[in-house]
């Protein structure tokens, strides 16, 4: 049985304890890069990380992107999103189509 | 691109074009298979692009919830309601199979089924607008849980049209390209040869000819030159 984990700052995550997923509060990037990769190597098949942090550390994100498992999904933290999750779907279709078709 | 090192000879022959008969056929069914990834992938990314917006649109709400009740509540009361949660989420993840691609699908097992039993608090010390977030919250957890099947597997689907693509393009843009244009140079020279074969033949014969009629011509004569001896 795999967790599922949230990533972000205390006040965005707070709220997902409730509903029995694992919040890891990170204040800055260096502390959010260390969980990521130790939660990335734990048995945590989904990780949810806030724009916020995701926007500090694309390279760790996209290091997980041709694996399985963990998925690094985005969700907009408490200050409202950023875009980064949209453009992340940019990006996949111009890898496999090599233009932005939609 | 005409290498210099290959041999022009028709074993050589039949090996190329074996091999571009394998590469024809390979790239057919690559550029089916890419274009399948692709219709596939496209019924992904939109549905994608669909639950982000639901998702993004239910975090927002909750974020605001939240950010009410944080400001209405202290910041230790919040923590301690927070503290120990009443539910629990396991999550499955099974392997799925989208045009041979592994894609992960999740399912997940919540310990309490009862949608009221999320709030782990008692009612008296907190907010109402907390109940709101965590509502919300619980609302947008399964469109949540579907974005990241989906979106991991638009993620690995993208890999794997990107691989494909780049094979259908080698094999049509220099494999191919490239075995027609050696099978062109043995065949030409295999041609070159059995004209050079033909015309020595040629030659040959012409000198055979001419051999064999100088020979008749001084037997001719010598002939000649006996008889008018004898008449004379």
């Amino acid at each position: 049985m795999s967790k599922i984990a949230v990533l972000g700052d205390r006040d965005s995550v707070l709220g997902f304890r409730a509903l029995g997923l694992t919040a890891f509060p990170a204040a800055d990037a260096a502390e959010a890069k260390a969980q990521l990769v130790h939660l990335a190597k734990s048995d945590y098949a989904i990780i949810y990380i806030t724009e916020q942090l995701a926007s500090e550390l694309p390279d760790e994100i996209s290091r997980y992107k041709d694996q399985l498992t963990p998925a690094v999904i985005l969700i907009p933290g408490k200050a409202g999103t950023l875009g980064l999750g949209d453009d992340a779907l940019q990006s996949a279709m111009e890898r496999a189509v090599g233009a932005n078709i939609l | 691109m005409a290498s210099t090192t290959i041999n022009p000879t028709r074993m050589e022959l039949t090996r190329l074009k074996g091999r571009l008969k394998t590469a024809t056929r390979g790239h057919k069914l690559l550029k089916d298979k890419r274009d399948e990834l692709m219709r596939q992938f496209l019924i992904l990314l939109r549905k994608n692009k669909e639950l982000r917006q639901k998702v993004e649109l239910g975090l927002e709400q909750a974020n605001a919830a939240f950010t009410v009740a944080s400001a209405v509540m202290s910041p230790e009361m919040l923590e301690s309601s927070l503290l120990y949660p009443k539910q629990s989420v396991e999550l499955d993840v099974k392997t799925g199979n989208i045009m041979s691609v592994a894609v992960p699908q999740y399912t997940f097992k919540t310990q309490n089924t009862d949608p009221s039993e999320i709030y782990p608090y008692g009612f008296a010390q907190t907010s109402g607008e907390l109940d709101d977030a965590l509502s919300s919250l619980s609302g947008v957890f399964s469109d949540m849980l579907e974005l990241a099947q989906v979106e991991k597997s638009v993620q690995l689907m993208a890999q794997e049209i990107e691989r494909t693509r780049r094979r259908v393009n080698a094999l049509e843009h220099v494999m191919i390209p490239d075995y027609q244009e050696k099978i062109r140079y043995i065949s030409m020279k295999l041609e070159e040869n059995e004209r050079g074969a033909t015309s020595r033949l040629m030659k040959v014969k012409d000198m055979m000819l001419a051999e064999e009629r100088a020979k008749y011509e001084a037997r001719r004569a010598e002939q000649e030159t006996a008889r008018r001896g004898t008449t004379a």
